[in-house]
């Protein structure tokens, strides 16, 4: 069955408030909090102890688990304190809180790593500290860890189809050579033959300036995709360029294919020019309430609020704070959190999307099956997860949803269905388990 | 130290929506038979206004009632009654007696509609059971066909000068008499229902709602391409087939009911050709003279079979592969 030459989404308002603005490193916080979980996997150790001096880039957590990225010190100065407490995540997790002395002195151990084999590659990468700065947290190492020869397309995600998000266009302008540098070392060392830099055509000024910096290249293309949301999801970015279908419950590499968000790739290059890690990122501040609208560059483990008020402050009463845009992003409960590795934006809102609209009956209008760039059919599976019958769900394929949110978006009705459906997922889950301890016990 | 806030409220992504919600769906579904309304309201006279009214109050009331009386919120304001209401006033002939358009309103709303759960959960299109019930509850009344002078002059002759009532179109056909001209029953300068009998009106009405992105064209051409091909196969004129009976109100306005068609596109195209050629079956084989109801309801009847039967399969799904 054909799923068409472009997979289906929702028209979502740009909002694009701060595109074109550059970045702007803020000032140094007096104090940083850094988590020792930011990636997907196993949390890492803290390898200082209270009392001792850190400098910028220096490691602070580490850990021996393959699915781990290490963590850096963001500013120069004295751990205070270590401590358990709730992260932006909802978790409770060891905050490593660093007083900075204003002087940013750099680490002894930043230095360019010596890149000569495969082997050492992957290394450069791991001790980079990166994670896929997308969204996920994917370690990068572990991302770019693959059978040799597997990989046949590297995939740079430029799309950044979340409203209100522009860091990963103002990257896209002013460090477009690094990005394809980075691209050259990865493809290089990993054996990938084609590179294909994916962006959504509403930034055709980062389009001309990569199409400008590849003239007369030929292993790697840019691809202009329709600003269609989700054109930047993995599974969908990977279709739109290469036409392959990475179905759910496959990693990209199993169609040939390794995805990196285009500032992931930025900072890889920079480590491998300096060998400093990840320890700041570009975040765009926004919403209907910040002053002064605009990108930052922000150490990792500032306060929220700290950033927000860098930004002016706020000119209103605040009512929701989403980290990432309007579509994924997550409503935090208070503002005093500290920024992750995983984050690109922090928007500010008033009444302007704080409270969901009341949800009324389903009229089977079929927007939401319109919508779903997995061609699956929301309302039903709605009806399923109402029902809480496991067969139905499965039978409707709950477990493709990528929680993208393209129904609720449409849905004139206001029901919250990605979110039904990820509760859905976890019925589902459930009920595998218990077959699988059911034949287990036959 | 820097402002905080620690009592934010938190709710789960998306935290935007589009712009259309239910209520503004159904006031474009009212605004789009505002022409269809204002025809009849020039061919047929204030009365056709009076009925119209009169349908929609009910409606609206009987919504509000049995919603009160059931003990479950009040739905009135996303306006699905008023269209409810319009919709079947539409399918009425003007002469309609207000108390007989009062019983069909409370069988679409509360018999086909809020006893079957509500907006959402109907398996048939109310107003269409609505009319339904009419047309075999009050069959004199329900095919009382009101002559005015603005009509073709060959439905004027063949009732006389001074007759109130007269033929349609498809009854003037049955009896090999003469017809209107094609631009006639485009126009609308014809007799039945109050809403079926302009074309160009319930045309515009139509591409409102596609402009707007209410109703999606499918169904529409489907049903009314299918009417002109049999037509064709039977060797009649497609214009005037297209053109007579309930055919537009019924393709454009009630095939198109969200709740009773079906989901996907390629279940809308079966759809849609299924009420095109059951209509036409029945007006070359049936008893009655007009069959845009009883295909539709037909149909209606299908949706699920028809659902089942064009399931989408997900993204990375083998067609009859493993679940």
């Amino acid at each position: 069955m054909s799923l068409g030459k472009h997979l289906r989404g929702a028209h979502v308002d740009h909002c694009k408030n701060t595109a074109g603005m550059p970045i702007i490193p803020m000032t140094l916080p007096e104090r940083v909090s850094i988590p020792m979980s930011q990636h997907i996997g196993a949390p890492c150790q803290p390898v200082v102890a209270v009392g001792d001096h850190v400098k910028l880039g220096q490691l602070i957590g580490n850990t021996d688990a393959p699915m781990s990225a290490p963590i850096h010190a963001s500013v120069s100065g004295d751990v205070v304190a270590i401590e358990q407490f709730m992260t932006q995540n909802g978790r409770v997790d060891t905050n490593i809180i660093i007083q900075a002395d204003g002087k940013q002195e750099v680490a002894e151990t930043v230095v360019p790593p010596v890149i000569d084999s495969r082997e050492s590659f992957l290394k450069a990468v791991r001790d980079s500290g990166l994670v896929g700065l997308g969204g996920a947290s994917f370690p990068m190492s572990v991302k770019y860890n693959v059978p040799e020869g597997s990989a046949e397309y590297l995939i740079l995600n430029g799309a950044e189809c979340e409203p209100y998000i522009t860091v990963d266009h103002a990257a896209m302008l002013s460090y477009g050579k690094e990005m394809i540098a980075g691209m050259k070392t990865t493809m290089k060392w990993l054996g990938i033959k084609h590179g294909i830099i994916g962006i959504e055509d509403n930034k055709p000024d980062a389009i001309e300036n990569f199409r400008k910096l590849l003239e007369g290249e030929k292993d790697i293309e840019v691809k202009a995709l329709a600003h269609t949301y989700p054109q930047g999801a993995e599974r969908v970015i990977i279709y739109e360029c290469t036409g392959r279908v990475c179905a759910a419950g496959m990693l990209p590499i199993n169609v040939g294919c390794i995805v990196s968000n285009v500032v992931s790739m930025l900072k890889l290059e920079q480590y491998f020019e300096t060998g400093m890690p990840l320890v700041s990122k570009f975040l765009t501040v926004d919403g209907n309430l910040v002053a002064h609208p605009q990108n930052v560059e922000a150490p990792i483990g500032t306060a929220i609020n700290e950033i927000i008020d860098f930004c002016g402050g706020t000119t209103g009463e605040v009512k929701k704070i989403l980290l990432g845009g309007p579509m994924m992003g997550r409503a935090i409960p208070r503002d005093d959190f500290a920024i992750l590795k995983s984050n690109n934006a922090i928007l500010v809102f008033d009444d302007l999307f704080a409270n969901r609209p009341d949800e009324t009956a389903c009229i089977n209008c079929g927007r939401c099956v319109d919508a779903c760039p997995m061609n699956l059919m929301p309302a039903r599976l709605s009806r399923a997860y109402k029902d809480k019958d496991v067969d139905q769900l499965r039978e409707y394929n709950v477990m493709t949803c990528m929680d993208c949110g393209c129904c609720a978006y449409v849905c004139p009705a206001r029901k919250p269905l990605n979110f039904e459906f990820r509760m859905a997922k976890g019925l589902v889950q459930e009920d595998d388990k218990k077959r699988k301890e059911k034949e287990a016990k036959n | 130290m820097a402002d905080k806030h620690t009592n934010l409220i938190v709710s789960a992504a998306p935290h935007v929506n589009a712009p259309q919600d239910t209520a503004s769906i159904m006031r474009d579904v009212c605004i789009a038979l505002i022409p269809a309304v204002s025809v009849a309201v020039y061919v047929f006279g204030l009365q056709a206004l009076i009925l119209t009214l009169v349908c929609c109050a009910a409606c609206v009331f009987m919504e509000w009632a049995t919603r009160r009386i059931m003990g479950r919120p009040d739905t009135t304001s996303d306006w699905s009654a008023m269209v409810t209401g319009l919709i079947l006033a539409l399918n009425l002939p003007v002469s309609m007696p207000y108390w007989m358009a009062v019983v069909g309103c409370f069988v679409a709303i509360v018999v086909a509609k809020q006893f079957f759960g509500g907006l959402g959960q109907n398996f048939a299109n109310p107003a269409i059971v609505g009319r339904i019930a009419l047309f075999i509850g009050f069959a004199t009344q329900m095919s009382t066909w009101a002559v005015t002078p603005r009509m073709s002059s060959a439905i004027v002759n063949v009732a006389g000068a001074d007759a109130i009532s007269g033929p349609t179109p498809l009854g003037l056909l049955a009896k090999g008499s003469a017809v209107p001209t094609n631009l006639e029953m485009f126009l609308g300068n014809i007799n039945g229902s109050m809403g079926e009998i302009s074309a160009a009106a319930l045309i515009i009405g139509g591409v409102y709602l596609v402009i707007r992105k209410v109703i999606s064209p499918v169904i529409p051409l489907s049903f009314i391409g299918s009417v002109a091909v049999m037509s064709l196969v039977f060797g009649l004129d497609p214009i005037f087939q297209v053109c007579a009976g309930g055919v537009m109100l019924g393709a454009i306005f009630m095939a198109t009911d969200y709740v009773t068609s079906p989901i996907t596109n390629a279940g809308k195209v079966i759809f849609g050709i299924g009420c095109g050629v059951l209509t036409m079956l029945i007006r070359m084989y049936g008893s009655y003279p007009e069959g845009v109801s009883f295909a539709i309801l037909f149909m209606n009847i299908l949706v699920p079979h028809i659902d089942s039967l064009t399931k989408h399969v997900a993204f990375g799904k083998e067609k009859g592969g493993k679940k």
